[in-house]
């Protein structure tokens, strides 16, 4: 069987197109890169789904824990430190028992599904993390800024939208760098945390474990998962990148910030 | 535990409750919580002192050992932390494996890699099939003592070479103006200081650690997510005399308060050790 013939059986294996059976013996080199890869769309799904709707999330949390009122700060806080301050992994395994006993009450069946499921999870999380970024960013937008702001007799919701939150994602963009790409390290928890893989349609690391317990030979389906997370990472750093020279290009060129990425912070 | 538990179909309440909660294997339960503890205050020296190394030979003079170290900083930090654990359990193994039957039956002449299989010597099988339980069950905790360790020594690593690069360049430079050898400058001046700028990194890297010891659970350990999941599960009557039915939630949301409460107070010692450090320094956020 040629390697074409291997692409365009086990390509899409992880969302249910292509060859049902996985394969069961003489694995190749090519089949273990295909399905590994096959298994990053989840990976890719999971990350960046979560990273947009968490987003907007963060920032309402940010705002939430830097306001006066006592109402809005302290549940605020709250989320953040749970989310924060508790492993991602208990968090699947609770939230995936607790969507279950949902189902059984009759509510949101739904959610017992990884798909749906996790990704909630991933997005609470990835909210409490950058939320947390977001607010230290808040923190320190310039004095400068806002006085010039009210100078010009900018106040209320515009200054908000035209210099707080713009300022805020410029500071706070290096870091959220890192935590993106930690979220997409953190997916491939999912399918190792109770949530269920439907008909083997794992993610990267399902499949690259799945060829490991089978061949017993950890040395090729590891590295060749390492290998598709570089490239993975090296993706979100250009994609930021791009955004981080938007977000600053109004600054002059000495004051920019280069972008560096220096992940040393995994959960 | 009690005298009252003796029969337990006449218990109600908080007695019933008293008795189910110290049953054997709930003692088992408790137990494993220790695991946990020992696990990390075993992995973070010895994540620590690999950090170290790793540092160390990050800044070498000699080329093939400074590309060594940085390669071990970077790749570990590149990659999902659980694909290196489940790797790394793995390939420690045989590697024990493989050096022990290269050691202990030189005369075997089978491949050890047949297909899917990797054969050694009985001699060599670690631990061996002769040995008892508890053998196996260090051995595995060893493998992942271990494993943790090169994780977050990479972490570590990290931290102290970003560390020793922030000790001020004036202070090696008076160093080595009084005629200290390169070896001298490193132990007495960069060293010391180090720790300093050390030390908020390290810490964050401590509440990291603690919130990846579940993961102890994927690498074959019987720990607290292993209990909690077996005790949490439906228990029919015909096995127990405390049947009760999914209880996984429960047993999950002590696991999580348990590790919220950990976590807070290591970020208080952190920051009480912080300000005691940073007394007297002349940076920004110094007590003066």
């Amino acid at each position: 069987m040629s390697c074409w013939v291997t692409i365009q059986d086990y390509a899409l294996r992880s969302i249910g197109i292509g060859e049902r059976l996985l394969p069961k013996a003489d694995f190749t080199i090519c089949q273990q890169v295909t399905l590994i890869g096959s298994g990053m769309i989840w990976n890719i799904y999971f990350g960046a789904l979560a990273l947009l709707i968490g987003f907007f999330i963060a920032s309402g949390l940010a705002m939430g824990k830097d306001a006066r009122n006592p109402f809005l700060r302290k549940p605020a806080e709250w989320f953040i430190f749970i989310f924060r301050g508790s492993p991602l992994f208990i968090q699947f395994f609770f939230a995936y028992f607790l969507f279950l006993k949902l189902k059984q009450l009759g509510y949101v069946t739904w959610l017992t599904s990884a798909q749906a499921g996790a990704l909630v999870v991933l997005i609470l999380n990835t909210a409490a993390y950058s939320g947390e970024i977001f607010f230290g960013a808040l923190r320190s937008v310039p004095r400068g800024d806002m006085e010039a702001a009210d100078a010009y007799g900018i106040t209320g919701w515009t200054r908000f939208k035209r210099i707080t939150w713009p300022t805020m994602l410029r500071l706070a963009w290096p870091a959220y760098t890192n935590e993106a790409i930690f979220l997409f390290h953190a997916t491939t928890l999912v399918f190792f945390s109770g949530f269920p893989t439907w008909q083997q349609r794992g993610d990267a690391l399902y499949y690259a474990n799945y060829f490991a317990d089978k061949t017993f030979n950890p040395f090729v389906p590891y590295p060749i998962l390492a290998g598709f997370f570089i490239l993975l990472t090296l993706g979100v750093i250009g994609l930021f990148g791009v955004m981080n020279k938007r977000l600053n290009r109004h600054l002059p060129q000495e004051r920019r910030k280069r972008l560096r990425v220096r992940p040393n912070l995994i959960r | 535990m009690f005298e009252y538990c003796t029969d337990p179909e006449t218990l109600d309440g908080l007695r019933w409750l008293s008795c189910y909660l110290t049953t054997g294997k709930h003692i088992n339960f408790y137990w494993s919580f220790v695991t946990v503890l020992v696990l990390l205050f075993i992995t973070a020296p010895t994540a620590l002192a690999f950090g170290f190394l790793g540092a160390m030979s990050a800044r070498a003079q000699v080329a093939p050992v400074r590309w060594l170290g940085q390669a071990y900083i970077s790749v570990v930090r590149g990659v999902p932390d659980i694909a290196f654990f489940l790797f790394f359990v793995i390939a420690l193994d045989q590697g024990f494996e493989w050096m022990r039957h290269q050691a202990f039956c030189p005369d075997w002449t089978d491949p050890i890699r047949q297909g899917n299989d990797f054969l050694v010597c009985p001699d060599a099988k670690l631990p061996l099939s002769s040995s008892p339980q508890w053998v196996h069950e260090v051995y595995g905790f060893f493998l992942a003592v271990l494993t943790f360790a090169i994780v977050f020594g990479a972490f570590a690593a990290n931290v102290m070479f970003g560390a020793m690069r922030a000790v001020p360049r004036a202070q090696m430079e008076t160093a080595e103006a009084y005629g200290m050898t390169h070896r001298q400058t490193f132990w007495r001046v960069l060293v010391p200081q180090m720790w300093m700028y050390a030390l908020p990194g390290l810490g964050n890297l401590w509440m990291i650690l603690i919130k990846a010891t579940p993961l102890l659970f994927l690498l074959g350990v019987e720990d607290i997510v292993y209990w909690a999941r077996e005790l949490g599960g439906t228990i029919n009557p015909r096995f127990t005399d405390y049947p009760h039915g999914d209880w996984r939630l429960w047993y999950f949301l002590a696991l999580l308060v348990f590790y919220l409460a950990f976590t807070r107070v290591s970020e208080i010692l952190i920051e009480r050790l912080n300000k005691r450090l940073r007394h007297g320094q002349a940076i920004v956020g110094a007590g003066a």
